[in-house]
C-alpha cells in the first residue's frame, strides 16, 4: 500500500467508526444544552440499533437501497419514544437525571436482547440484507488528490452527521429555538420570567437527543456490526457523550471530536496495515478508544464549561 | 408629577401558601406618572404583592385592575401584555449571553427563527440612548459591572413596552454612585409617563425619591401615606408596628473578668500571608468590645482562629479560663461560644434542612435530643418551637426549611440557637447585615441583653454606626493589628474613620478634634 491509500483508508474507517457518535454526541449535545443530563444515550442507541436491524430483515425486500436510511428514521423514532422516559422522570416528576438514564441503560439491552429472542429464537438478529456499505459522495469524491482521500470509499452516514452538526450548530446559535434552548440549560428562572415555556424547551432537548440518538444506533447496526446483538453497542453511547464534553457543547467541536473518537475506534480495524502500528499487540489497540476517552476527559474536564444549571431539576414557582 | 389617573388597583389580595397567609387583603393602588414606594420589613410578604403583579404567582383571592379594567395575570406573558415589567432583586440574566439576547429573549427579532442579531442591538442601542441607561449592546453580561447589569434589568422590561415598572430592593447591590444615577434614571422614566413601584426597606431612598407610601406588615397593608408629608421615624414605626428607636438604649456596662484573652494571635489567610499579625486583646464579662476596620484588614481571620475554623500559626486563646488555641469548633463550642458567623447562609445554616433541626445543630447530639445514636425528634421540635416563639421567628412551621425564611428571620433562628445555649462569650460578625430597621434594632437589643446577663460579647462589624451604637469599648483593626482600643462613649466617628485608615491613635485624636472643632464653629455662624 502507498501513503496515499493508507491515509484514504484512515480517514474513511475513521469517518466510518465516527458516524455513530457524531449524531449521538449531537443529540447529547441538545439534551444537555436544555439542562438535562442525558446518561441514557447508550440506552437509547441500543433501541435505536435493535429497531433498525428489526426493519432492515423485515423490510429490506421491500424498499431495496433505500431500507438503511428508512432503517435510520426508525431507529430515530423509537429513541424519541424511549427519550420521553427520560423527559417524563427528570422533568415533570423530578427524578435525579443520573438515575433515570441509568434505568434506561440498564433496561434498553434487556428489552432489545429479549425481543430478538422472540422473535429469532436467538441473541443475534444475524446479518442484515441491505447495509450501507461504503460509498463515493457524488461528484466529490472526483476532485483531484482530496477527492478520493476524503470522499472516496466513504461513509454516508459520516457524511450525514457532518452536514446535521453543521446544521445543529445554526440551531443552536442563530435562531430563536436555539437561543432559548440554550436559555433554559443557564437560567431556568430568567427564562421563565420573560414568558418562554421552560418545560417545553426541556422536551425538546431530550426528545432531539432521542432522536439523534436512536439514528445513532441505527447507524452502528447498520454500517457497522451489521446485526443486531447485546455486544452491537458497547460503549458507544458514552465515549458519545465524552465526545460532547471534549467538544464544549458546541455541535463543530462536538463533531470533531467524534471523529477523533472514531478515528480511536477503527485503529483495531486498520491497524495491520500501517506500519508502525501493526507492530503494536491487537488487545492495546481494542481498549484504545475507552483508554482515549478517560484520557481526554481528564485532561479536558474542569477546563470544559457545562451549562450552568445542568442537571438540576427545574420546579415552576406557583 | 403623579396624575389622579389610576393604572393598576389591587383590592383584597390574598396569598396563602398551605395554612400561610403571605398576603391577607392587601390593598394598593398606583398613579400615572407616580413612583409609589412599598416599604415592609424582610418576609412582610412585598415580594409575594409583586410576584403576584407581574404574573409569577396566582392570588389566592382578590382583584386586580389595570387601566381601570380587571384583569387575570395567570403568566409573565400576561403581565408583559399588560405593560407591566419587573426589575428583579436577584438579577434574571443569562451570564454566558450577550446584553442584546438577553434583552430580547422571548420576543426576538427573527425572520423565519433565524434571529437578526444587528436589528435587535440596533434597537437595544436606541432603547438605551433614549433613558440614558448606558449599555455595550455586545458585551457577554458575565463581563459587566453589577450596575451596568441591573441597566440590562431595567432595558429588558422597557423593551417589551412596559410602562409600569416595579423595582425589587434595587440598591442593594449597588454603589453610592450607582444609586444616584438610578435615581436619575427613574425620575426620567416617570417624566415620559411611565409609574414606578418601588420596595424597599431603606427609609432614605423613600424620603429622596417617592410620591406615596404603601405600608405592609405581616402581610397586610396597613396604610398608604404621602412621602412629604411623613417623617422617616414615623415610617420606621408602621414598617415594625411599634415605636422603634435608631439610637440603641443601653446601661453603662459593668465590666468584670475577662472572659475571653486573645494573646500575640498569629493567623494566616487562606492565601497564605499573615492576615493577624500578634494579635493581644480581651473581652471582659459584661462588656461589648466592637471590632471595627475596612472589610479585608483580618477581622474575618481573627474571628475563624476564636471559633476554631482556621487553625492560628502562634499566640494562645483563652475562653472562661480554658486554653482553646487550636481546638476543634464543638470542643470550643461546649467550653461556651455562641458564634453567629459572617455568612449566615454559608456557615450559618443548613439552607435545605427543616428550621427545627438547623435550631438543633449546636446540641443535637446531647440529651435530650438524642439517646444512643437516635435521634428525639419529640424534643427537638419542642425546643425549636420554644425558641421559634421566644426570638419571634417567623416561619409558617418549624418543619419548614431554612432557606424559605427572609434573612431577619434566618439571623433571628441564628441568635436564637447561640443565645439559649447561654455561652460565656457570643461572637455577632456582621450580625445585622442586609436586614431593616425593625430586625437590626431587635438583633442589638439582644446583644445588650446578653452583655447585661454579665456574657461578654464581641461584635464584629464594617459599619461604623453599628459599632458605635452598641460597643462599650471598640478595637479597631488595621492591616491585620489592633491599631487602638478606644472606649465607644470618649470617640466619634472621624477619630475611627482616621484610626481604620492606618492612622495612629495621638494624630487621629488630634485630627479629629481639630476637625470636630471647625465643625462647632461652622454649626455655631449658622
Amino acid at each position: 500500500m502507498n501513503a496515499l491509500d493508507i491515509i484514504q483508508l484512515i480517514v474513511s474507517s475513521s469517518l466510518i467508526y465516527a458516524a455513530p457518535l457524531i449524531l449521538t454526541a449531537l443529540g447529547g449535545t441538545f439534551s444537555e444544552r436544555s439542562g438535562v443530563v442525558n446518561i441514557g444515550l447508550e440506552g437509547i442507541m441500543v433501541m435505536g440499533a435493535f429497531m433498525s436491524a428489526i426493519f432492515n430483515i423485515f423490510f429490506a425486500s421491500t424498499f431495496g437501497g433505500w431500507t438503511p436510511w428508512l432503517g435510520l428514521l426508525a431507529g430515530g423514532i423509537i429513541g424519541i419514544v424511549f427519550s420521553l422516559i427520560h423527559a417524563v422522570a427528570t422533568i415533570n416528576l423530578r427524578a435525579d437525571h443520573i438515575i433515570s438514564g441509568t434505568v434506561i441503560n440498564l433496561a434498553a439491552p434487556a428489552l432489545g436482547v429479549f425481543l430478538t429472542r422472540a422473535i429469532f429464537g436467538a441473541a443475534q438478529t444475524g446479518p442484515l440484507p441491505e447495509s450501507f456499505g461504503i460509498t463515493n459522495i457524488f461528484l466529490l469524491h472526483r476532485i483531484p488528490i482530496i477527492g478520493p482521500i476524503l470522499f472516496g470509499n466513504t461513509s454516508a452516514p459520516a457524511f450525514f452527521g457532518i452536514v446535521i452538526a453543521i446544521i445543529s450548530w445554526f440551531v443552536l446559535f442563530k435562531t430563536t429555538f436555539g437561543l432559548r434552548l440554550r436559555s433554559v440549560g443557564e437560567h431556568p428562572h430568567a427564562a421563565e420570567t420573560l414568558g418562554i415555556k421552560v418545560y417545553a424547551m426541556k422536551y425538546s432537548g431530550v426528545m432531539l437527543s432521542g432522536l439523534l440518538g436512536g439514528m445513532g444506533g441505527a447507524i452502528q447496526a447498520q454500517a457497522i456490526s451489521n446485526e443486531f446483538g447485546i455486544l452491537t453497542i458497547a460503549g458507544q453511547g458514552f465515549i458519545a457523550m465524552a465526545a460532547m464534553i471534549f467538544g464544549k457543547w458546541n455541535p463543530i467541536g462536538v463533531m470533531g471530536a467524534a471523529i477523533f473518537f472514531g478515528f480511536g475506534q477503527s485503529l483495531a480495524r486498520i491497524g495491520t496495515y500501517i506500519p508502525i502500528i501493526q507492530d503494536i499487540p491487537s488487545i492495546l489497540l481494542l481498549i484504545m478508544p475507552y483508554l482515549l476517552t478517560i484520557i481526554v476527559l481528564v485532561v479536558v474536564i474542569g477546563r470544559s464549561e457545562a451549562p450552568a444549571k445542568l442537571g438540576e431539576t427545574y420546579v415552576k414557582t406557583k | 408629577m403623579p396624575t389622579s389617573e389610576r393604572v393598576i388597583e389591587m383590592n383584597g389580595i390574598t396569598k396563602e401558601f398551605g395554612s400561610f397567609r403571605a398576603n391577607d387583603d392587601i390593598h394598593l393602588d398606583l398613579k400615572k406618572g407616580e413612583i409609589h414606594a412599598l416599604l415592609g420589613e424582610n418576609g412582610a410578604g412585598k415580594s409575594t404583592l409583586m410576584n403576584i403583579l407581574s404574573g409569577l404567582l396566582e392570588p389566592t383571592s382578590g382583584e386586580i385592575k389595570v387601566k381601570g379594567k380587571s384583569v387575570n395575570i395567570t403568566s409573565p406573558d400576561v403581565a408583559n401584555e399588560l405593560g407591566i415589567g419587573m426589575v428583579h432583586q436577584h438579577f434574571m440574566l443569562v451570564d454566558k449571553f450577550t446584553v442584546a439576547e438577553n434583552i430580547m429573549l422571548g420576543r426576538e427579532k427573527s425572520r423565519f427563527g433565524y434571529i437578526d442579531k444587528k436589528s435587535a442591538e440596533k434597537e437595544v442601542q436606541a432603547l438605551s440612548d433614549q433613558y440614558g441607561l448606558k449599555v455595550d449592546p455586545s458585551a457577554l453580561v458575565e463581563n459587566i459591572s453589577v450596575g451596568m447589569q441591573q441597566r440590562v434589568e431595567i432595558l429588558k422590561t422597557l423593551y417589551r413596552g412596559a410602562d409600569l415598572l416595579i423595582f425589587d430592593e434595587p440598591t442593594g447591590v449597588l454603589t453610592p454612585q450607582e444609586i444616584e444615577e438610578l435615581i436619575g434614571i427613574m425620575h426620567k422614566m416617570v417624566n415620559e409617563d411611565k409609574s414606578i413601584i418601588l420596595i424597599t426597606h431603606k427609609l432614605d431612598e423613600i424620603k429622596q425619591v417617592a410620591n406615596r407610601c404603601t405600608v405592609i406588615r405581616r402581610g397586610k397593608s396597613i396604610d398608604t401615606v404621602d412621602v412629604s408629608k411623613t417623617s422617616q421615624q414615623e415610617l420606621a414605626d408602621m414598617m415594625v408596628g411599634r415605636s422603634v428607636s435608631f439610637k440603641v438604649d443601653k446601661k453603662p456596662a459593668t465590666p468584670k473578668e475577662a472572659v475571653l484573652k486573645v494573646e500575640d494571635l498569629t493567623v494566616k489567610s487562606n492565601r497564605g500571608f499573615d492576615a493577624v499579625k500578634g494579635i493581644s486583646f480581651e473581652v471582659k464579662a459584661g462588656e461589648v468590645l466592637g471590632i471595627a476596620g475596612v472589610d479585608g484588614n483580618g477581622q474575618s481571620e481573627l474571628i475563624q482562629a476564636i471559633t476554631g475554623l482556621t487553625k492560628s500559626s502562634n499566640g494562645s486563646i483563652h475562653l472562661d479560663g480554658n486554653n482553646i488555641t487550636n481546638k476543634k469548633p464543638r470542643k470550643i463550642t461546649e467550653t461556651g461560644l455562641g458564634h453567629i458567623p459572617e455568612d449566615r447562609q454559608k456557615y450559618g445554616l443548613i439552607l435545605p434542612m427543616t428550621l427545627e433541626e438547623n435550631i438543633a445543630l449546636q446540641t443535637y447530639y446531647q440529651k435530650p435530643f438524642s439517646s444512643h445514636g437516635f435521634l428525639n425528634y419529640k424534643e427537638i421540635k419542642q425546643h425549636a418551637k420554644r425558641l421559634i416563639e421566644e426570638f419571634d421567628v417567623r416561619t409558617p412551621s418549624e418543619e419548614h426549611s431554612a432557606a424559605s425564611l427572609s434573612g431577619g428571620n434566618q439571623q433571628k433562628a441564628i441568635i436564637a440557637r447561640e443565645v439559649d445555649r447561654d455561652p460565656a462569650l457570643l461572637i455577632a460578625a456582621q450580625p445585622t447585615r442586609g436586614l431593616d430597621v425593625g430586625a437590626i434594632e431587635y438583633i442589638h437589643s439582644r446583644l445588650i441583653e446578653m452583655r447585661d446577663n454579665g456574657k461578654g460579647v464581641l461584635l464584629m462589624s464594617y459599619e461604623l454606626d453599628e459599632v458605635m451604637n452598641v460597643s462599650d469599648r471598640i478595637a479597631v483593626m488595621y492591616d491585620g493589628k489592633i491599631i487602638a482600643i478606644v472606649n465607644a462613649n470618649e470617640t466619634n466617628e472621624s477619630e475611627l474613620g482616621l484610626l481604620m485608615a492606618g492612622v495612629p491613635l495621638k494624630e487621629a485624636k488630634e485630627k479629629a478634634d481639630s476637625k470636630g472643632k471647625e465643625k462647632e464653629t461652622i454649626d455655631s455662624s449658622i
